[in-house]
């Protein structure tokens, strides 16, 4: 084989005795791993296209096949490990930038994993969830910073705008055009019914989905796609996004091959294009500037949306938020460094920003400090996995959890990582027809319904042990966390103590 | 309907044209900013100088300003019109998608940044003088002309333009020689039918600002189209 040879990362393995060569992996496989040999009818596979996203695996009916790791190796080496060579390999052939999809795999901390709860032990007794009211219901949007009251000493209750969740956890922002349709209806669909909000993203909404405008977010990028007044005052909040977790420091690009049909309509740009969202906002270079862009948009929507401004967790994420907090937007979104994408470059996405744990618990703190907290409202996300990973981001500070990964496994994605090529055999990440109706949008609801109504139990059944029986009493209570494993600066940053103090 | 606006804020301007009537004349304007976003309908006349991000997400609305305006002017604007007699500050028309703003003077850097069409919207942004740098970065849609006509010694376009541009067209009255483009754009004189497709808004121009269409159109214009509507096809490989 000649230098250009990279031999397949996985390795099809189809036991004969089970494989009745029905050709479902051949139809199911949309990189066409999958071949019947007619000459002497049994199925042969070229791993070299796999992905590993378990799709024929699935499927299978004889449970035939099986996907595992390809032995074949480079010779050991802790410093050029073989991913690293590969890469070498193929920007070696192509010239090309490294562009990978989903979030950050590589082996940095995971501090929520290095977090543990607080339960109730004799004193202050837990409370138990299933007998006992809890209210996890929580309102996005800016907070009086005192009570006032009239002339005649009647409290004065104008608010500026909230959103009401049922529940501190949103859909975090997927455009249509790097999901599908069926996976925006499902995202559309359950959030309606959870009582929760879903975000459009950056490419527009589509016209069937104005009917869940009051739990959607639509957002607002660089490359103001599909943005138009009508668009603006369809949802319950308009997203200004300046940053993504993924890929901090730059703009988003969607091929023009994934613009045809509908969105190419939605987006409102012509098939074929290619959708650049630049870099920066080419008219925001400083805190006034945004102040601008957010009052615009309020101006445009008669001040009846709560704006918030997404940033991507970065190194002066602290000072970045107390300019936010200050430009008039109602909530401030921070997506860690683990955060998922669409498409991303690879050393974009592995090496730039940092994780959501630490830049959280210094957002809050620092707004606490300069007595500007109830300004904003807090949401973080960039991998939130799990009911615990929320209850542990609302002691941090957070108000509510932005979720997109945990959302789109719900929906079927396996995390094989190759959004970028369009060819989601899950429905999910694709635009082409024959793929995208494999997710059945019916089921996509009921399937997020259910993850979200088990984290509700959880959440809940966390808050009782801990003695707390409403959500807004967790948010920032630090002391219901404890590190292990950590070292003090983490714990100083993170303002917990370590376990056992 | 006269509403003088010296002593209001800019939301207190927007909600009183919300509730006046569909002409309406504003006076005493100084730099109050965000005037009639997002409005669609309505025609409003301007004496004074509107601040930053005057007509943003216009969707239909009229907007004459007997003066000059600042940043901003267009912004995200879908439809509709906006006329200016003066000049322009930076980032007019960013990501514009449909209507039309004209410009007696000159413009700041950016205009017409990441100004985007689709199907029957095509914006169009006419500049009477001269451009910034960056002038249609990122152009994806849309007809931006300049007619270069103020008199002084720059040239029509500063620095860098037609960055990134991946969809439009933009003419300059001039023979560009002068000018550097960007290596992703093509720039040729313009041919007669190439100018018979626009004269119709050098026509409203002339019209709205007192010069003669055949005189503007009697001189060398340079049309500036992208190579590829995918400019960064080539630059990735799966990982």
């Amino acid at each position: 084989m000649s230098v250009e040879y990279i031999f397949p990362e996985f390795e099809v393995i189809r036991k004969p005795e089970r494989c009745i060569a029905c050709r479902v992996c051949e139809r199911q496989c949309s990189n066409e791993v999958h071949v019947f040999d007619p000459a002497t009818g049994v199925m042969i596979s070229d791993e070299a296209k796999c992905v590993d996203c378990q799709r024929c695996v699935s499927l299978c009916p004889t449970h035939a096949l099986k996907i595992v790791k390809n032995e074949s190796t480079f010779r050991e080496n802790a410093n050029w490990q073989n991913d690293t060579i590969k890469e070498v390999y193929k920007q070696a052939n192509s010239g090309g930038v490294l562009l990978s999809s989903m979030g950050n795999p590589k082996p940095f901390p995971v501090y929520w994993d290095k977090i543990l709860i607080n339960a109730s032990q004799v004193t202050n007794p837990p409370i138990d969830p299933l007998r006992e009211p809890m209210e996890t219901s929580v309102f996005l949007g800016k907070k009086p910073e005192k009570i006032k009251f009239d002339e005649n000493g009647k409290i004065k209750c104008e608010l500026t705008p909230q959103i009401e969740l049922s529940m501190p956890v949103m859909f975090s922002a997927m455009s249509y055009g790097s999901i599908s349709y069926n996976a925006h209806a499902s995202l559309a669909r359950a959030a309606t019914e959870l009582g929760i909000l879903y975000n459009t993203g950056e490419g527009g909404l589509h016209e069937d989905f104005y009917c869940y405008g009051p739990n959607t977010i639509v957002q607002v990028a660089s490359g103001r796609f599909g943005v138009h007044e009508n668009y603006l005052n369809a949802g319950a909040a308009v997203e200004i996004k300046m940053g993504q977790g993924a890929k901090p420091g730059i703009g988003g690009h969607l091929p023009g091959t994934k613009i045809v049909g509908d969105v190419s309509r939605t987006r409102m740009i012509p098939e074929g294009s290619d959708a650049i969202s630049p870099a920066p906002h080419h008219d925001i270079y400083s805190i006034e500037d945004l102040r601008q862009l957010v009052f615009s948009l309020k101006e445009a929507t008669e001040y009846k949306k709560p704006v918030i401004v997404k940033v991507a967790a970065v190194h002066n994420i602290a000072a970045i938020a107390s300019g936010i907090a200050r430009s008039g937007a109602d909530i401030i979104a921070i997506d860690g460094f683990r955060g998922g994408t669409g498409a991303a470059p690879t050393r974009i996405r592995d090496n730039v920003g940092i994780p959501i744990e630490l830049a959280l618990a210094a957002v809050d703190q620092r707004l606490r400090e300069e007595g500007i907290r109830g300004n904003v409202s807090l949401v973080v996300g960039g991998s939130i996995r799990c009911a615990s990973d929320v209850v542990k981001a609302i002691a941090l500070g957070a108000d509510a959890c932005y979720i997109a990964t945990a959302a789109v496994l719900a929906l079927g994605c396996h995390l094989c990582r190759t959004c970028q090529t369009g060819k989601c055999n899950w429905g999910i990440a694709t635009q082409r027809p024959d793929l995208v109706k494999r997710l059945n949008p019916e089921i996509g609801t009921e399937r997020l319904v259910n993850l979200l109504t088990a984290w509700k139990h959880e959440i809940k059944e966390l808050m009782g042990g801990m003695g707390i029986n409403s959500i807004e009493a967790l948010r920032g209570n630090r002391l219901m966390l404890r590190g292990i494993g950590l070292n003090s600066k983490e714990l100083e940053i993170l303002g917990i103590s370590h376990a056992g103090e | 309907m006269v509403l003088d606006v010296k002593d209001l804020q800019y939301n207190e301007i927007n909600e009183q044209l919300r509730a006046g009537s569909d002409d309406i004349q504003i006076t005493g304007c100084c730099g109050q900013r965000f005037i009639a976003a997002g409005f669609s309908d309505k025609k409003i006349d301007i004496s004074g100088i509107p601040g930053n991000a005057l007509g943003a997400y216009l969707n239909g609305a009229t907007i004459n300003v007997n003066g000059n305006a600042q940043d901003a002017v267009g912004d995200t604007m879908n439809a509709g019109k906006i006329i200016i007699h003066g000049s322009i500050g930076d980032a007019a028309g960013y990501a514009m998608r449909g209507g039309e703003i004209y410009v007696q003077g000159d413009a700041g850097y950016r205009a017409g940044i990441h100004m985007k069409e689709y199907k029957e919207k095509r914006p169009v942004i006419v500049i009477g003088g001269k451009c910034g740098s960056f002038l249609g970065e990122y152009q994806a849609g849309g007809i931006i002309i300049v007619l270069g006509l103020s008199d002084d010694e720059r040239e029509i376009v500063s620095n860098f333009p037609c960055t990134g541009m991946h969809g439009g067209v933009l003419y300059l009255r001039s023979d560009a020689k002068n000018i550097d483009f960007p290596s992703n754009v093509s720039a040729a004189e313009a041919s007669a039918e190439d100018l018979d497709a626009v004269k119709g808004y050098i026509n409203e121009f002339c019209g709205l600002f007192g010069y003669n269409t055949d005189e503007i159109l009697n001189a060398t214009f340079t049309k500036v189209v992208p190579d590829s509507k995918n400019p960064y096809k080539q630059m990735y490989v799966a990982n």
